[in-house]
């Protein structure tokens, strides 16, 4: 980590796999930075208060949101956003099983229901329904189409009904 | 949105000595800084990154459990220690927040947390806790999510931390480190009442760290329950909650522990019911009994009398459900 000493800071972050070096405002946000210095637009700016879960991406495998972030604390960390969730241009399972249950109409959410997913299935909270519903309420949708988010999730890993 | 210089800490002692000059935060997880930040409520010239310091273990200590400020609150949710030994502690973490924000949230951040009082956060009408003198909005205005106790004129707003309630149920301790070195205090006392200055949500000191927070050993801690009473079923701030422990042996409560949340200035013990269900048989009558008495002291401004039976209720859904556990 460099300090340039005037309000901007150089760090290193890995992004989906690839180690990237940044400069930037000690202020800026992860998701600020990886949608305006990075163009990794796939990450959503909803609410940006840490309400709607749009800008949900893992650091060192966890989720958080990424607008309640600085970018210079994840220094040295690993981060991984919903574009590299697909590297050879298929469909990472969890995406498959949203096109496979209609799990989205606008699409807005949708990165962040996937990543938050993801986290979730990881944590081992993907047990039942009822569980999906209480561990994905860190991501809304306005067109409220969770009923076949949660099917989607629940598909993916192989929650039994 | 002030601009701020950043500074990573490399130990306690470098923060601490950072720390030392007016007009620095720490920040760690940095979920409720960010939203102060952003909101115009804190305006700090220096932040101070506290988030790599080793202070985020969990580990038993004189039969009790100490918590290190830094213990993100999804780990300590799973940590089997608290999971099994102290349930109304893992129970009020998983009902806070959500699953994102407990991944990056601290323990000692949980507890610095600021009220969700929509006229402090807004920041459109009077706050004495967001501008001292300007007023309060909340005394004549939308006040059905203030306290019922602790509240003056110069402010009502509940304190919103789940899990302050049950630490204060358990007679937890807080750890606070500065320059001078190190002072503990009964969490209750930790967390200041608004009669005068409800600007300070506590009595840390400019300079002082939330190093760690001692939950000591009881037989009640096992047998204990968050109940948590909300407007949507998850990711939202309690209306009321109720956080109990029993320790029951021989047919008869020997010592019981209620605190509750939603409807205190800061979290509010309830030392009447406690008196009424020490001693008495662990039955539907006693809990009934001790349960009416949740409300008393209670003041309600217009739109919140309703927290008086609802909290009522809650003590005694929250004490039936302990009776019921293994």
């Amino acid at each position: 980590m460099t300090d340039h000493r005037d309000d901007r800071i150089t760090f290193t972050v890995a992004i989906n796999g690839h180690s990237r070096s940044i400069t930037t405002h000690a202020c800026a946000t992860l998701l600020d930075v990886l949608r305006e210095e990075l163009s990794l637009t796939g990450t959503k700016k909803g609410c940006d208060m840490g309400a709607c879960g749009a800008c949900t991406v893992l650091v060192d495998g966890r989720r958080i949101k990424s607008c309640l972030a600085l970018a210079v604390m994840q220094d040295g960390r690993d981060v991984q956003t919903i574009e590299g969730l697909a590297p050879d241009g298929g469909f990472h399972p969890l995406q498959q099983a949203f096109i496979d249950h209609d799990a989205l109409q606008c699409g807005y959410c949708t990165p962040g229901q996937i990543m938050s997913a993801i986290g979730l299935i990881r944590e081992g909270r993907a047990t039942s329904e009822a569980s999906i519903r209480e561990y994905m309420s860190g991501n809304l949708c306005r067109c409220g189409a969770y009923p076949h988010i949660v099917a989607a999730i629940a598909d993916a890993a192989g929650t039994k009904p | 949105m002030n601009p701020f210089t950043y500074r990573r800490a490399r130990d306690a002692r470098d923060a601490l000595g950072m720390a030392s000059n007016p007009g620095v935060s720490f920040i760690a997880g940095g979920t409720d800084f960010m939203q102060l930040w952003k909101a115009g409520i804190s305006a700090p010239d220096l932040v101070v990154d506290i988030s790599r310091l080793a202070l985020d273990t969990v580990e038993t200590y004189g039969g009790g459990v100490r918590i290190g400020a830094l213990a993100r609150m999804s780990d300590v949710a799973d940590h089997p220690d608290i999971r099994d030994g102290y349930p109304v502690m893992a129970q009020a973490l998983l009902a806070s927040a959500s699953p994102q924000v407990r991944n990056a949230a601290t323990i000692g951040g949980n507890l610095l947390q600021r009220t969700r009082c929509v006229y402090f956060r807004s920041g459109a009408l009077p706050c004495n806790k967001r501008e001292p003198g300007s007023g309060c909005s909340a005394q004549e205005g939308e006040n059905r999510q203030h306290a019922i106790f602790g509240a003056s004129t110069l402010c009502a707003a509940a304190h919103a931390s789940d899990l302050a309630v049950a630490l204060v149920a358990l007679d937890a301790r807080v750890r606070l480190a500065s320059r001078d070195g190190e002072r503990t205090l009964a969490l209750e006392d930790f967390f200041r009442s608004p009669d005068t200055q409800p600007e300070c949500d506590t009595v840390i000191t400019p300079g002082e760290l939330i190093v760690a927070i001692d939950v000591p050993a009881g037989a009640w801690a096992r047998h204990s329950h968050y109940l948590k009473i909300r407007d949507r079923a998850s990711f939202e701030f309690a209306v009321v909650s109720a956080a109990v422990a029993l320790d029951v042996a021989d047919g008869r409560i020997r010592m019981a522990r209620v605190a509750a949340g939603g409807v205190g200035t800061k979290p509010w013990r309830l030392r009447a019911c406690e008196a009424a269900l020490a001693g008495a048989p662990p039955d539907t009558a006693t809990f009934t009994m001790a349960a009416r008495l949740a409300g008393e002291g209670a003041r309600p401004l217009r739109r919140n009398a309703f927290k008086v039976e609802l909290l009522e209720r809650a003590v005694l859904r929250a004490l039936k459900t302990v009776r019921e556990e293994p």
